[in-house]
């Protein structure tokens, strides 16, 4: 394999990183794509949509979040200084809202006047509701059933925010599910709709625009990290479902080549366990095509899609965005896996020793911090993406260590 | 308007010479849309063997899928059923070898998505296809963006690829939809899924006109067609009517509460077939 010069140039015109990414689509959605991706370049090239964007997410999100010396658990550790960058006091809670934000203002841009979404933990269902409510549109939320019996407290927000949230009762009921449902829905409202995908996976340019939308975390862990440190970060870490707060994080520093980066994907029951144990595309998987892209997918031998398994509902998705399949192939990131009981751990230890309750997919970036940073010298300074808080969480976690609420 | 009124690059087939015929007859042909294997291999090939004789001019076969995205709800169903019975990319192509110790003349065209075609392996998929005696694909998730992966490599193995083209596709991306497409041109007559709402008589009456100015392959029109009395309407203006959820919901209402075919199934929905034929067939009487 040749080494780019840039690990920062992707995609090219085709919406390829490497091998992976690609519009695969039907026709019907194929000419709304191209004016999608039309929309998007002209708005990012023009200052009034950027200052609006810069706007709304001071004033509306509360950008920046702190980059957050977690002291406590460094000394509990006892090897590497351990930052969190805090998503979770965004607005809604979590990552998603940065790039909901970003879409929605696309989406007025083109006219559009209805806004569907898929939700898997139903953070990224939370963020889209709360921009549709804030810019007055409707908006309808797709969920698989399995999702909306785990995620009951993200379902009622959803609901007060003026979401209809549609329940999906395909395949699993769960996270790829919600996915096709919206992808079928765009087909038939085509005129109208516009598609807030909430991961950086999907037909170009979505993976493209939910990364560039995402990279606000890690330029602002560089300029953070500058005024705290006065140098770069030694390694970051993030959780991956789909990808979206990992390659937010990482990508201002892929050409920084003294930062190592580690995605973390779900083990679930372990992946040596099988195929339906897991969610980690990348480690228990291979490439193939699903949901308008070429990536690492979760599939039997004869290309039918696997239903993934994680403790968490924002994981378990059966692919990862094209561009985390190709930074792995070409060696640039590291991804590991956690599993269930690990990121179990990881979430009660972030509770007593930070005071914070993280989601359940930040606890996933967690347990690879655990069994990092004590092998790391102490002058290492290693950032880990706090994609989430964990309120929602709170009653799967209790009925996982047997507590009745 | 358009120069190029593009020929079939695969003019000697099975598919070609259906459409003279048909148009030697003067009449528009019946495509029927069922997924291999629904609800386990041996309805399935009895199904397949007995279209032609009911009817079916042309044969779209469906290969089933996880994730059929482009789907309604009865082809869903019919797809998971398909696997739930153990069907695969190979014994798909194994329905269409029996298929074709029957028959030698009506075409057969996949249609599906693209992963387990890619899972199988693109080479040894299309020289397999063409072997069992498949005569085109249609594979929903492939724009012309993407031809490189199957489309060209399938024109290359003597495999037509059969375009869908939408109300969505305008005059501008008109000429590259039709461009590599072989055998003929898929008017989806709706932007949706399969098997919601039917599109007006009047829209698909421009539609077709509008292609024909486009091209010289053969236009069949789909999505929404459930009547015998909708196909005969369809085939007054169009080369061809598809039907698919209609008929694959006729066979899903003759599965028992465990899934397995009721005696009488096939005939039942081989009856279907054949007064769908006497529509399209009675269509410009
Ligand atoms: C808090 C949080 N973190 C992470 C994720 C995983 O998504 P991604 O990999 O796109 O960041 C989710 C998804 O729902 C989430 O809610």
């Amino acid at each position: 394999m040749t080494i780019p010069n840039s690990y920062r140039s992707g995609p090219d015109e085709r919406g390829h990183f490497g091998v992976y990414g690609g519009r695969f689509v039907a026709e019907t959605l194929m000419p709304l794509i191209l004016d999608v991706e039309k929309a998007y370049r002209e708005a990012r090239a023009d200052p009034a949509f950027e200052g609006e964007m810069r706007q709304q997410l001071k004033q509306y999100v509360g950008r920046p979040n702190p980059l957050y010396y977690a002291e406590r658990l460094t000394q509990h550790l006892g090897g590497a200084k351990i930052y969190f960058k805090r998503e979770e006091l965004n607005h809604t809670g979590a990552h998603k809202i940065n790039n909901c934000i970003g879409q929605i203002l696309l989406a007025r841009r083109m006219g559009k006047t209805r806004i569907i979404a898929e939700t898997g933990a139903g953070q990224h269902g939370v963020a889209t509701a709360t921009v549709c409510a804030l810019y007055d549109m409707p908006c309808v939320i797709y969920m698989g059933e399995t999702d909306i019996a785990r995620q009951a407290p993200n379902v009622f927000r959803m609901k007060l925010l003026g979401a209809e949230v549609r329940a999906v009762t395909s395949g699993a009921k769960t996270l790829k599910d919600a996915m096709n449902e919206a992808l079928r829905d765009w087909v038939t409202n085509v005129a109208d709709t516009f598609y807030i995908i909430g991961t950086a996976a999907g037909p170009h340019p979505y993976p493209t625009i939910v990364r560039d939308f995402q990279s606000i975390i890690g330029d602002e862990v560089r300029s953070q990290m500058q005024e705290l440190e006065g140098r770069l970060p030694d390694s970051l870490i993030a959780c991956v479902g789909g990808g979206s707060n990992a390659i937010g994080l990482f990508h201002p520093f892929l050409d920084e080549p003294t930062v190592k980066m580690v995605g973390v994907e779900a083990a679930g029951r372990g992946i040596d366990k099988g195929p339906l144990d897991h969610a980690a595309s990348i480690n228990g998987g291979r490439p193939g095509v699903l949901h308008g892209n070429r990536t690492y997918l979760l599939q039997d031998e004869d290309g039918q899609i696997l239903e993934g398994h994680s403790i968490s509902a924002g994981l378990d998705y059966p692919g990862v965005g094209p561009e985390h399949s190709w930074l792995h192939d070409s060696g640039r990131v590291e991804y590991s896996a956690a599993t269930d009981a690990e990121a179990l751990e990881a979430f009660q230890l972030c509770a007593r020793t930070e005071g914070i309750i993280p989601a359940l997919e930040s606890a996933h970036g967690l347990a690879e911090v655990i069994k990092r940073a004590p092998t790391l010298p102490k002058d290492h300074l290693m950032v880990l993406c706090l994609s989430g808080r964990g309120d929602k969480d709170i009653f799967s976690v209790a009925q996982h260590l047997g507590v009745s609420l | 308007m358009s120069a190029d009124l593009s020929a079939d690059p695969i003019s000697d087939g099975r598919i070609a010479r259906r459409f003279a015929s048909l148009k030697a007859e003067g009449r528009a042909g019946l495509i029927t849309f069922i997924t291999a294997g629904d609800p386990d291999a041996a309805t399935g090939q009895a199904l397949l063997d007995g279209l032609p004789a009911a009817g079916a001019d042309l044969i779209e076969l469906g290969m089933p899928f996880t994730d059929p995205m482009a789907d309604g709800p009865a082809i869903q169903a019919s797809s998971l059923r398909a696997l739930a019975g153990g069907m695969s990319v190979r014994r798909t192509l194994e329905l269409v070898r029996g298929f074709r110790t029957k028959d030698a003349d009506t075409p057969i065209i996949l249609m599906g998505y693209y992963n387990p075609i890619d899972s199988y392996g693109v080479d040894r998929f299309l020289a397999d296809a063409k072997a069992a005696g498949v005569d085109g694909l249609i594979v929903v998730d492939l724009p012309p963006e993407e031809d490189d992966e199957l489309c060209i490599p399938a024109l290359k193995a003597g495999v037509s690829f059969v375009r869908l083209t939408t109300p969505t596709t305008d005059d501008q991306r008109l000429p590259a939809v039709l461009t590599n497409n072989s055998g003929f041109i898929y008017y989806v007559s709706i932007a949706g899924i399969t098997g919601t709402a039917s599109a007006a008589n009047t829209a698909v009456d421009a539609a077709v006109a509008r292609l024909k100015r486009h091209t010289a392959l053969p236009v069949a029109v789909g999505f929404g067609i459930k009547t015998p009395a909708q196909a005969a309407e369809v085939a007054r203006v169009a080369d061809a009517a598809v039907v698919g959820s209609a008929i694959v919901t006729r066979l899903a209402d003759g599965l028992d509460a465990g899934g397995k075919v009721r005696p009488g199934t096939v005939e039942d929905v081989l009856g279907f077939v054949r007064e769908l034929a006497g529509g399209v067939r009675g269509a410009r009487g």
